[in-house]
């Protein structure tokens, strides 16, 4: 699973009460998640999320379990997030959405805002601006089969074969 | 041998040996949701199943109203009718509607026990580790997962001890511990670790302070946060329910990835100041911020040792900062209420009700306006977190929430003459 995408770079300890606040939780609207995603701090994150990548420093998602963090990013258009670690519960609930999420020690330094990544889910092997190749870790294991069945639902079904 | 409670509870619900790092399917015991996460997971559980649901076990299914208590508005109405509805179709029998309590009390109060394996879809699940339960909260699809299959996956957790020595000083509380363990590691240290907290006497931590640290556990970003049962924890249950519960321990020469003591004597009063839990503060460095409105409750502090302080500092005075009450379940309130301490606050000038989570998520009764600084004994002040984005909240312990209620100020309960 190959996804490439513009950077835009968020900092360390990247909330889900900033990724969306929890008086928009009455919906599980994609569509309407995504209007609200980041409101606290950038209202219109939203205009500029499409095709991108987001890469952030320590545990991003970090605080509620409310899934409609992950569910915001995802139908804003951002096709993938690297950090350099995630909170448990974001981690797994991006995975569940089908929203690619690579752990990559270090990434804050080496990538600047507007690059270009291409990552390499399976391998973890990050590409920026079609030069520079480093390794992260790729994703594995139960978030793997997950993800490639497009989450958790899809994954559930398949195992119950409806 | 050598196994950490985490190994020795995990091996327990995959029925093999495990080692920190595997990644591994285990039987849930406890799997609850409240109504606000709850809504998302019926969702999920009828597109995955349509309308023919199948509760892998009635008696493990936890299920209590308290982040839209009481409905504020008529989509929070709906979201309760249709999991009220949920309920009766399934025949459910631990279904716990407004005004009953806030999940994770009420799962300490009535169903979590020593050494089982509890999730659910809230961040704070982690409160049950107060019982020497492993505990993790989840998103709404992972939950809906455990109720149609009674099974999740977990990555074995790397764990860490913490010793606590020696007693707290008066007013100290399980908060500051709290805030102390964030202010030398910061939120992001045990990212992927499980802590597991020795009391060297059982009685100088009781449960309330256990409960308020392992809640915060999950500010910890720990995957887990256990308290080693002790008698303190047959105690509690023996007090709630009226049994003795089986113990389960640690082997005595079980290897952590580190450790670090506590000395409680130590602790002194701390806020975390906006807008992170981990950006703590020395009272003192803070000392005389003016304050709008100050929150005494929540799954964090909302417990009768919480209210028996707020009472004795609060008694014969009026507040000068806007108060509101909350203790965390039903029980809680009645129990304050006999002892007077709900008689005391209101006297005092506080709103007080019961069980709901309201102003901790920004939700309502109570929304902090822009540029208000609020004092809050809940978990979390990310921008935002209890309305608007600039307001600046600090959270503290309930002795210094109510000495800022009854002086409009930041300051310790010794400035109460």
């Amino acid at each position: 699973m190959i996804v490439e995408g513009r950077v835009i770079k968020l900092g360390d300890k990247i909330d889900t009460d900033v990724i969306i606040p929890a008086k928009h939780l009455k919906s599980t609207d994609p569509e309407y998640l995504a209007q609200h995603v980041f409101e606290p701090i950038d209202p219109e994150f939203y205009k500029k999320a499409k095709g991108a990548i987001i890469i952030a420093g320590k545990v991003f998602g970090m605080g509620s379990s409310r899934e409609q963090a992950a569910i915001a990013i995802k139908a804003a258009g951002v096709r993938a997030i690297v950090a350099e670690s995630f909170a448990r519960i974001f981690y797994r609930n991006a995975i569940n959405n089908g929203l690619p999420v690579i752990i990559c020690p270090g990434i804050s330094k080496e990538v600047n805002e507007g690059a270009w990544l291409k990552i390499d889910i399976e391998s973890g092997e990050v590409t920026i601006n079609n030069t520079k190749k480093i390794m992260c870790k790729p994703v594995t294991g139960m978030a793997l089969k997950i993800l490639e069945a497009g989450g958790l639902l899809e994954y559930l079904k398949n195992l119950r074969g409806v | 041998m050598n196994k950490s409670l985490t190994e020795k509870i995990l091996e327990r619900a995959v029925g093999k040996a495990v080692s920190p790092g595997d990644v591994i399917e285990i039987d849930v015991d406890i799997v609850a949701f409240h109504d606000l996460t709850g809504y998302h997971v019926i969702e999920v559980l009828e597109k995955a199943t349509g309308s023919n649901t199948k509760i892998h076990n009635i008696d493990s299914l936890v299920v209590a109203f308290d982040h839209l208590v009481p409905p504020p508005d008529v989509r929070s109405a709906e979201i309760q009718q249709s999991i009220r509805s949920f309920a009766r179709r399934n025949a459910l029998r631990n279904f716990h509607d407004v005004g009953y309590g806030i999940l994770h009390q009420v799962l300490l109060e009535r169903y979590v026990l020593p050494g089982q394996v509890v999730m659910a879809a809230d961040s704070h699940t982690t409160t049950s580790g107060a019982l020497g339960a492993f505990a993790q909260g989840l998103g709404a699809s992972d939950i809906a997962a455990i109720v149609l299959t009674g099974k999740t996956w977990v990555i074995v957790p790397h764990p860490f001890k913490i010793k606590l020595v020696g007693s707290l000083r008066k007013w100290i509380t399980g908060k500051e511990v709290a805030l102390e363990i964030l202010r030398v590691f910061k939120a992001d240290y045990f990212n992927g670790m499980s802590i597991e907290v020795f009391t060297e006497d059982p009685k100088t931590f009781p449960m309330d302070f256990r409960a308020t640290v392992a809640n915060m556990g999950i500010e910890m970003n720990a995957d887990a946060l256990m308290f080693i049962p002790d008698a303190e924890t047959i105690d509690y249950v023996k007090n709630e329910r009226g049994f003795e519960p089986k113990l389960i321990a640690p082997d005595s020469n079980a290897r952590y990835v580190d450790e670090y003591t506590i000395e409680l004597d130590k602790v002194e009063f701390l806020v975390s100041a906006p807008h992170s839990v981990d950006n703590v503060k020395s009272v003192r460095d803070v000392w005389g911020t003016e304050v709008d409105y100050v929150f005494i409750g929540s799954c964090t502090n909302g417990r009768v040792s919480d209210f028996e302080i707020a009472a004795k500092i609060m008694k014969g005075k009026k507040v000068k900062a806007r108060c509101i009450a909350i203790p965390a379940s039903w029980n809680v309130f009645k129990r304050c209420m006999e002892l007077g301490y709900i008689q005391t606050l209101v006297e005092a000038g506080c709103i007080v009700t019961y069980g709901t989570c309201g102003p901790c998520i920004g939700g309502h009764f109570g929304i902090a306006a822009p540029n208000e600084t609020v004092v809050s004994t809940s978990n979390r002040n990310f921008i935002g977190r209890m309305g608007s984005p600039q307001a600046k909240i600090y959270l503290a312990g309930p002795a210094i929430a109510a000495t800022a209620a009854v002086t409009g100020r930041i300051v310790e309960p010794g400035e109460l003459a």
